[in-house]
């Protein structure tokens, strides 16, 4: 469990960053937190010939919250993200899923933004992205864009970055007055990857639905957004037919997701686990909603 | 007087050294050391048609690439069967690099030795060989078909089969009023210490001598073996064991491939040669355990009192037997538990299959027979609507029936005698803790609020601390210091306490004064290992033992120089002094000066025992004929048989009536090992036994596919339960002295893992209403079993376990 060889480049600057991969192009990986890619490394599952390592390059560690989105820099550790009074404050969401992010010691170190370039199905932050219609920021030496997250994820651990961009940030989009989060995940143990997990936003107006969707952990290839508004809105949080609309919102989802068996659980089981795991968010929600009275 | 150290809950010696980061660990040794790596069968059953090497030579820093053929002698021969059995007909071993066929995924094939670990790796990846796969047998059920055979010379894939048999089972069986047959399964696991394999040699070529340190069990064990199989005289070989992170068994297997080949290439190639394995290594070539399939048939009376046990067992020991078929022995005698079985035949067949070879990982086959058991006794309650705990009880072997002899012989080959315990009164602690009689209260508060939970309990008995023999030597230097020694090894079960503990009070001297060396074949050569729970029971007696001769001996040259009799002398924090005179007396270190009559005067100690100083005898020797220089005493402590503790353990359990999540809700020990030296110790061995208990209960398993790779060989996908998963654990102790020892103590080691998937599967059947036979058990799992059991695939319990039972939903 030794990486093969390779070089170390620790560029100071973006622009340097984005010199490096412009020239290492397909031999090059960057290198922010380490927690999946340096285990991959020592398991020689990847041998990149370059190691961008950008864990010295200035101006990305910051959590900006502005009006619109919250502006999280690719140096930002899960742990300085769930820490962070105003981003909770902006979208409660980014705490109540970056906690299921693996343990404290893989949070000090690991990235969001890392997170969300790796793509794993089972991560929570790219769900979270496309929960909150997230952006990211890329910047190469030909200059700088931004991807939606629809357009961003291509499959599992696969992303639309060309090999020469390095993902500098990600904007999640907040929401509007009225809107309850919730997220939960089911693992085997604390912290590891979840078996199942979902996140919800219900935006309540005048005492009714409005607005209801849904994100996914570990049941679909790439992160997918569920409008659970067909069902939901209307409906007043807590109420018989609340109850009524929760059941079809679970039986959506489980219509939506398409679960993989593993050696930890059968797609069957993640199926019925992620339509329970919606009943459960979907009335943490309304009982929210419900305190907002 | 001196505080009394044994007994007392004091913290550990040696914890401040190893939490503070100054553990010696096989891989802080040996820093200029050349690095040894592994190309390993990537198939589980092949044979090698091609190795090439020669894009790994031109790497640089490379130092040599073996293959088998270029193994001289014996270091080429197959790997010992350590222990052989009559009954082990067709014992196999491996060699220390595959010759021709590859068993299992992992089996090394080529070793190459470079300057460094990456490098090694590097020169491994370009190294290509190439196979004729073979078909795998994988898995009880192919193994047993015999279809697919995993060595062509052994027919069935039996490794040994065996069978024994008190009184007349078949004719106990037609005449019970009651007969079920259980089919029980459970599956695989493993040791996994923080610490895998590892081992670092150094030859001296101006001395022709090896020096050797392994992570190993057993230094001695080590030693012998690998003189034996390099050739070399025993006097010629040192065998240390450094701080060892965990063993838990896995490393009293000796000698493992890498323990032969990086000595061998030290000394070919007369430089220091280390392998350090990593986790994936670990998982793949080193061992398993407790994989099973278990018939059980159980006859008895309509009292519920076991008259007939019938047990078939398949058991899977992986591609080689080099550690003989010790776990099936033990299930098949260990299985009993504290019961009386009536007539009793266990018959079992242990297979080949092609997997990581199968040795005995804590608890050695007992929580596979206490499975068996305890299932059993669960079953015969709901049979007949009677309490579980009234049943276990109806069956007990009783104190006045101690010792009690099974009619069996036991893993040692000596018969299987329990010599003390008292499970009635252990049962009636574990009930009072868990709070048995209440729960059917605690129950119907939990429905009403929609919760589902379920209580288990189960009860083993450990044949702890067998022969043959350790030994001990303790020796007081003029400073007075202790230094004590002991062969067998440490992996951190708290040896350098409780061996002082006794040290302490033997001899009457301070804690602190009491230095433990273990593990080193250069301060003790005779030695057997630290396995089976043996440790305390048997170098804790022979370090009594050797204690007592040199209190005897300080006795008695104290006595000579205050001229008194040793009677009127006693010896307090390391101070021989007269009793109710205490100004008359001399350190344990001035006897040790007298003890040891010196030529020359190096210091003022020394000056004061020359042999010219004081006063002396003309017409006596320095040294009486009889008599031997130095304060120093050496014994060995070697028991008849082994000596029994017991424990009974019972939890509450909750299931999620959707997900089928399963929470420990509590966890309740007690647990008899005798007279405790340390109780705080005993807790923690407890402590972690349950902890793999639960790991071996409710989440790890050996995930090997049909083509016989592992698919979960790393920390990542097999599931050790984190602090997380582990209950609070609440213990409570009965000492039930043994009458075999000394110091009246048993073993503690792996008492706390054996009956855990017992006791969480009685729990989890409790709470669910239909019977769980097979283990460990998921969530997925579980909710398997409810859909198959609303299906009407799956019987119910007879009693009603749930007041209100809801189906459930999705």
């Amino acid at each position: 469990m030794k990486p093969a060889p390779f070089v170390h480049h620790a560029p100071r600057t973006v622009g340097e960053a984005a010199a490096v991969l412009g020239q290492v192009g397909h031999d090059g990986k960057v290198l922010a937190g380490g927690q999946s890619l340096v285990p991959i490394l020592n398991m020689r599952l990847a041998a990149p010939a370059h190691l961008v390592d950008i864990n010295g390059v200035e101006g990305l560690d910051g959590i900006v919250v502005g009006d619109e989105a919250v502006r999280v820099g690719a140096l930002v550790r899960h742990a300085a993200l769930a820490r962070s009074e105003e981003a909770y404050a902006a979208l409660p969401l980014l705490r109540q899923a970056t906690l299921n992010v693996a343990h404290p010691a893989i949070r000090n170190r690991g990235t969001t933004v890392g997170s969300i370039a790796h793509a794993d199905p089972a991560g929570e932050m790219p769900a979270v992205l496309a929960l909150c219609d997230g952006v990211v920021e890329a910047v190469s030496t030909r200059g700088t864009r931004e991807i939606g997250w629809q357009d961003f994820f291509a499959g599992p651990l696969e992303t639309t970055l060309s090999i020469d961009e390095l993902a500098v940030a990600v904007r999640f989009g907040r929401f509007p007055a009225g809107t309850h989060t919730a997220f939960r995940e089911s693992a085997r143990r604390h912290g590891d990857y979840a078996l199942a997990g979902v996140g919800v936003r219900v935006t309540v107006a005048d005492g009714v639905v409005t607005e209801a969707r849904a994100s996914f952990v570990s049941v679909t290839d790439v992160p997918s957004v569920l409008d659970l508004g067909p069902v939901l809105a209307g409906t007043e949080p807590g109420s018989t037919a609340w109850g009524v609309a929760v059941d079809a919102a679970a039986q959506a989802v489980r219509d939506h997701v398409q679960p993989e068996s593993d050696i930890h659980a059968t797609s069957d089981y993640r199926r019925m686990l992620v339509g329970e795991l919606t009943r459960r968010v979907l009335d943490e929600s309304a009982l929210a909603a419900e305190g907002d009275r | 007087m001196t505080t009394q150290m044994f007994g007392a809950p004091i913290r550990r010696k040696e914890d401040p050294r190893l939490v503070s980061g100054g553990g010696r660990y096989l891989d802080d040794l040996g820093h200029d050391a050349l690095a040894a790596a592994f190309v390993r069968s990537p198939h589980a059953h092949a044979r090698i048609v091609e190795i090439d090497a020669a894009d790994a030579v031109d790497v640089e820093g490379v130092v040599g690439i073996y293959v088998h053929e270029d193994l001289p002698g014996r270091v080429g021969e197959p790997l010992p069967l350590l222990i052989p059995h009559p009954t082990l007909t067709h014992g196999r071993t491996g060699h220390a690099l595959a010759r021709d066929e590859v068993n299992h995924v992992g089996e090394a094939v080529v070793m190459v030795v470079a300057t460094d670990r990456y490098v090694a790796e590097d020169a491994c990846q370009r190294i290509r060989v190439t196979y004729e796969q073979l078909p795998p047998v994988v898995g009880i059920e192919a193994a047993r078909d015999g279809v697919r055979l995993v060595h062509d010379d052994v027919p069935g894939n039996v490794a040994a089969h065996m069978l024994q048999e008190v009184g007349d089972v078949d004719a106990a069986l037609a005449a019970s009023p009651h007969t079920l047959t259980l089919e029980l399964d459970i599956e695989r696991s493993a040791c996994t210490p923080m610490e895998g394999r590892g081992v670092y040699a150094r030859w001296d070529d101006e001395r022709g001598e090896l020096r050797l340190w392994s992570s190993t069990q057993t230094s001695t064990g080590v030693r012998a073996a690998v003189a034996a199989k390099l050739d070399l005289p025993l006097a010629k070989v040192e065998c240390i064991a450094p701080d060892v992170g965990g063993g838990f068994g896995v490393k009293i297997v000796h000698p493992w491939p890498e323990e032969v080949l990086v000595p061998w290439a030290a000394r070919l190639l007369g430089q220091p040669v280390k392998f350090t394995e990593d986790r994936r290594e670990h998982f793949v070539s080193a061992a398993h355990e407790r994989g099973q399939l278990q018939t059980v048939t159980i006859g008895f009376d309509d009292d519920g009192r076991l008259l007939a046990l019938d047990v078939k067992l398949w058991h899977d020991n992986g591609a080689y037997t080099p550690y003989g078929i010790i776990v099936p022995i033990i299930t098949s005698t260990q299985l009993l538990g504290p019961y009386k079985p009536g007539a009793y035949r266990c018959e079992f067949w242990s297979l080949y299959t092609n997997t990581v070879l199968v040795t005995p990982y804590r608890g050695a086959g007992r929580p596979q027979g206490c499975f068996a058991m305890e299932r059993a006794m669960d079953a015969i309650a709901d049979e007949l609507a009677l309490d579980r705990t009234e049943v276990r009880s109806r069956n007990f072997i009783l104190p006045s029936e101690m010792p009690y002899d099974h009619g069996l012989l036991f893993q040692d080959g000596r018969p299987l005698k329990y010599d003390s315990g008292d499970f009635p009164a252990s049962l009636a602690k574990i009930k009072a803790l868990v709070g048995w009689d209440d729960f059917a209260a605690y129950r119907a508060t939990a429905e009403a609020e929609g919760r589902r939970v379920g209580l288990g309990i189960g009860c083993y008995v450990e044949g702890t601390g067998v022969g043959p023999y350790e030994g001990g030597h303790i020796q007081i230097e003029t400073s007075g210091r202790v230094n004590v020694s002991t062969g067998l090894t440490s992996q951190g079960q708290g040896h350098e306490t409780v061996f002082a503990q006794i040290v302490a009070d033997e001899l009457g001297v301070r804690l602190e004064d009491v230095h433990v060396t273990t593990g080193d074949s250069r301060k003790m050569a005779y030695a057997v290992g630290t396995f089976a729970s043996r440790a305390a029971v048997m170098s804790g007696s022979a370090i009594a033992l050797a204690a007592r001769k040199v209190r005897t001996k300080a006795l008695r040259i104290a006595a000579d120089a205050l001229e008194v009799s040793p009677q009127d002398l006693e010896i307090v924090e390391g101070t021989v002094r007269v009793k109710g005179a205490p100004a008359t007396s001399m350190s344990l270190g001035t006897v040790s000066v007298l003890s040891n009559p010196l030529r020359y005067a190096f210091d003022e100690a020394a000056q004061a025992a020359t042999q010219f100083a004081g006063t002396f005898d003309p017409d006596k020797p320095p040294v009486a004929d009889d008599d031997e220089p130095g304060l120093e005493g050496r014994d060995f402590y070697s028991p008849t048989q082994a000596t029994f503790a017991n424990g009974m353990h019972a939890a509450i359990v909750e299931t999620d009536p959707v997900t089928a999540e399963i929470r420990i809700l509590r966890y309740c020990v007690v647990h008899d090992c005798g007279t405790m030296i340390n109780p705080m110790i005993v807790e923690g061995q407890v402590h972690g036994g349950v902890a793999q208990g639960v790991g071996g209960a409710l989440y790890e398993r050996m995930a090997y596919d049909e083509s016989g790779q592992l698919l979960n060989a790393s920390f990542m996908d097999f599931l050790v339960p984190y602090a997380s998963e582990v209950p609070t654990i609440e213990t409570d102790h009965l000492e039930t002295p043994s009458p075999l020892n000394p110091l009246g103590i048993k073993g503690a080691g792996e008492a706390g893992c054996i009956p855990v998937s017992a006791v969480i599967a009685s729990a989890i059947e409790d709470a669910e209403g239909f019977p769980i036979t097979r283990m460990p058990i998921s969530p997925n799992d579980l909710w398997e079993l409810r859909r198959r059991h609303a299906a009407g695939e799956i019987p119910s319990l007879h009693r009603a376990t749930r007041t209100a039972p809801k189906e459930t939903t999705a």
